[in-house]
């Protein structure tokens, strides 16, 4: 029943694939922009808790 | 710019501490009953209100969501307060959370012993209560964003981000595990069946330690940590790395507490592969953790605190190790259903949630009460007494579990199983009376630790309304330079950075559950494997209430040693009717896929009577109430209707005739009995539950031999 559901949805594989892709993407996003950070501001988020 | 002045709200943190303490001790008091039960079976008390089955998982479900939830509560909500420089967004909202949750509690502590369960692991729980958890869950989340949407802090600190990817995962695993059909107020069953129901249920048991034991407290450690040793986080950059890539990749690893079953292998070869991965993010953390203490391990001598804190990391890192290597084939075979798994989860919970969770309320008591701990003396007391019962829980659990594993698949020279089941039952026991002494040196510790802070309550005065004041935000704020990195911007906006979660931990779910769900021959259907009688069912909901799947696997794995022992090993095609599945995770008896047909009715009746009547030394609970309690057969055609529903064949009119069938076969049974001298009427539940047992497994059994 559960699956007939998801059946009906036309092309559902795509879903898949798209979000492995996405999350792919984003992951080598976050990795460059960490390299290229600030290092001024990260010193500042690392200290938001004592403030 | 103005300063604003306000207040955090201390009391509500007060109150989750309390609630953490006294279900923290309920819940290890329950589990030290449990492992008593283990080894001296009178220990059940001689009820069915706190048979092993039935109180197994009180213990699971009050040290998960009982002691380690109120624990997270506390921790959220003093530390989102300071970390937005905002109270809480609303105290109503606050209180019914707060209420709210402990009622749920008290729910579950009385439907689980009355046997109300739907079986699967960490989610028990009847679907009217399984509702209830989510209206709260969304109570707590529109308070949590409430808070952040009003907070004073341009940026969310990491701690923060931690806390709504455990938000937003939570809430998508219960939902989706909860699929079920309600037959009455107490009685559901699993939308899933067979192997599907397999999936979906560890894809959310493995994940709830994921997002409910895990990324919760890698949250508070980021933000307690510094706050309790007064210096940064190691490394930022470290911390933003290992989030993103633990969210992604924990979701994938659902299928290892599936290897060698009936799961395609395709499945489990990818949990197998996330799972070895995971250890890289795992570690991050810890090391952050730990590399956030360099320098400073002379305060970690004086203060019970990071003690606590240094030995409750430590144990992540050895877990999170742990863990991987188990999914690993060669070691499943070995370590799967036996103590070892009792010993891993143990490492984590004592370890890890406990230690980390003292850890939090010795900074936190005295700081709501505005004085300081009452005796450091009983406090490091606590530290090395819960340390060495952490040690006295573990190794003798690690030593059980090598031993059943290599006792189980012992063969003799001439080719035969060397050991019977029950030698290793015998073998282990005094194992198992050391670890009840572990649990209770941990237990022990637990209450010097609440006597402690209730002293130090008494010394100060609760400050419920803390003075605080911060700037307000500029409503026009444009970043500039660097400030408009899109990370940075990301951790400005709280809603886009919960759906980027959303959309971060569906990858993992989708791409391993779609593909069982969506192609048939991933499942064959076998052509011999028929629906249960109307009886066998009332049996199979019998086997759900006495939690015996708590002890008994149904899962046949296919090794010669299995093979041997119990029989054909198990098909996917042989669940297709299991709603709910009923693989079970621990061989405390052994498995019973293969049970029909082993033994004559006389031997189940006296079995279930008395078990060590059958089986000399076993340490199953006896079950005399089964002869005696009345089958309710009220809700059979509902069942079967149900059944149906959920898209298991049975005849358009069996659910008019059910009952009748039902009774056929019971009086069958009784009759059976009456020829072994067995007086009983065929009315009573123990038939149903003889008939179940009897059916199991024989559908491929009858097609193969016995009808040759």
């Amino acid at each position: 029943m559960f699956r007939n559901l998801l059946n009906e949805v036309s092309g559902i594989t795509i879903y898949q694939i798209f979000s492995l892709v996405v999350f792919s993407l984003f992951f080598l996003l976050v990795t460059i922009w960490l390299f290229k950070a600030n290092k001024g501001y990260l010193e500042e988020m690392r200290n938001k808790p004592l403030q | 710019m103005q300063t604003e002045k306000f207040q955090y709200d201390n009391r509500i943190v007060k109150n989750f501490a309390i609630a953490t303490m006294l279900w923290g001790v309920v819940g290890m008091l329950v589990g030290l009953l449990v492992a008593i039960q283990l080894y001296e079976p009178a220990a059940n008390l001689g009820n069915q209100y706190t048979s092993f089955g039935r109180i197994r998982p009180l213990h699971t479900n009050a040290i998960i969501f009982a002691f380690v939830g109120n624990a997270i509560f506390m921790g959220v909500y003093y530390s989102l307060q300071r970390l937005c420089k905002a109270r809480m967004f609303s105290d109503w909202l606050s209180k019914i959370h707060f209420w709210g949750w402990q009622l749920i509690i008290v729910a579950a502590a009385l439907t689980l012993p009355l046997g109300v369960t739907t079986s699967k692991e960490y989610a028990e729980l009847e679907w009217p209560i399984d509702i209830a958890i989510t209206l709260i869950w969304v109570v707590f989340g529109w308070n949590m964003f409430g808070t952040i949407f009003k907070r004073r802090e341009r940026h969310m600190y990491v701690a923060i981000w931690f806390y709504i990817a455990t938000f937003v995962t939570v809430a998508v695993l219960h939902i989706v595990n909860s699929f079920e059909l309600p037959i009455s107020l107490f009685k559901s069953y699993s939308w899933y069946a067979g192997v599907q129901d397999a999936l979906v249920q560890w894809w959310y048991g493995h994940n709830a330690v994921a997002f409910f034991l895990t990324t919760p407290f890698l949250g508070l450690m980021y933000y307690f940590l510094p706050k309790a040793v007064n210096r940064p986080v190691y490394s930022y950059k470290l911390s933003i790395l290992h989030f993103w890539s633990l969210i992604f990749l924990y979701i994938w690893a659902g299928p290892h507490h599936l290897l060698y079953t009936s799961l395609p292998d395709w499945a489990q070869s990818l949990g197998v592969v996330f799972s070895i991965m995971l250890i890289a993010p795992s570690w991050g953390g810890m090391i952050n953790g730990l590399l956030t203490l360099r320098g400073a391990w002379d305060k970690v001598r004086d203060e019970p605190v990071l003690k606590f804190f240094a030995v409750g990391i430590t144990a992540y890192g050895m877990a999170t190790f742990e863990g991987p290597m188990l999914s690993l084939k060669n070691v499943n075979a070995i370590a799967h259903f036996t103590d070892w798994i009792v010993a891993h989860v143990h490492v984590g919970a004592l370890g890890w949630n406990g230690f980390m969770t003292f850890g939090i309320l010795y900074y936190l008591i005295p700081k709501l009460y505005n004085t300081k701990i009452y005796s450091g003396k009983l406090a490091n007391f606590h530290f090395w007494i819960g340390t060495l019962g952490i040690l006295f829980y573990a190794v003798p659990m690690y030593w059980s579990g090598f031993t059943q594993g290599l006792m189980w698949k012992e063969f003799t020279e001439a080719g035969q199983l060397k050991y019977e089941f029950i030698d290793t039952t015998k073998q282990i026991l005094s194992l198992h009376v050391f670890r009840s002494i572990g649990g209770t040196l941990y237990l022990v510790g637990t209450l010097v630790m609440v006597y402690n802070l209730a002293k130090t309550m008494a010394s100060g005065k609760l400050v419920a309304n803390e003075n605080a004041e911060a700037l307000a935000l500029e409503s026009n704020y444009a970043p500039v330079g660097h400030a408009s990195y899109w990370h940075k911007a990301l951790e400005r906006k709280p809603l886009t950075f919960m759906i980027l979660s959303i959309v971060v931990i569906a990858v993992g779910g989708l791409v391993e559950m779609m593909p069982t769900f969506l192609i048939k021959s991933n499942i064959q259907t076998i052509t011999s494997v028929k629906p249960y009688t109307a009886l066998e069912l009332e049996g199979r909901d019998l086997y759900i209430r006495e939690g015996c799947v708590g002890c008994h696997s149904q899962m046949v794995r296919p090794f010669r040693s299995e093979t041997e022992r119990y029989g054909e090993y198990s098909k996917a095609g042989e669940y297709v009717y299991d709603h709910p599945f009923l693989w079970g995770s621990k061989r405390t008896g052994p498995d019973l896929m293969r049970e029909g047909g082993k033994y004559p009715n006389s031997w189940h009746y006296y079995h279930m009577i008395q078990p060590a009547s059958m089986t000399p030394g076993s340490i199953m609970p006896e079950y005399p109430w089964l002869a005696e309690q009345t089958l309710d057969i009220s809700k059979t055609r509902d069942k079967i209707d149900a059944m149906r529903t959920l898209g298991v064949p049975y005849d358009k009119d069996y659910s008019l005739k059910a009952v009748d069938d039902l009774k056929l076969q019971a009086k069958g049974i009784a009759e059976n009995l009456a020829k072994e001298k067995i007086k009983i009427e065929s009315d009573k539940e123990l038939i149903a539950i003889i008939a179940y047992l009897q059916r199991m497994g024989t559908d491929i059994k009858l097609s193969n031999s016995t009808i040759k």
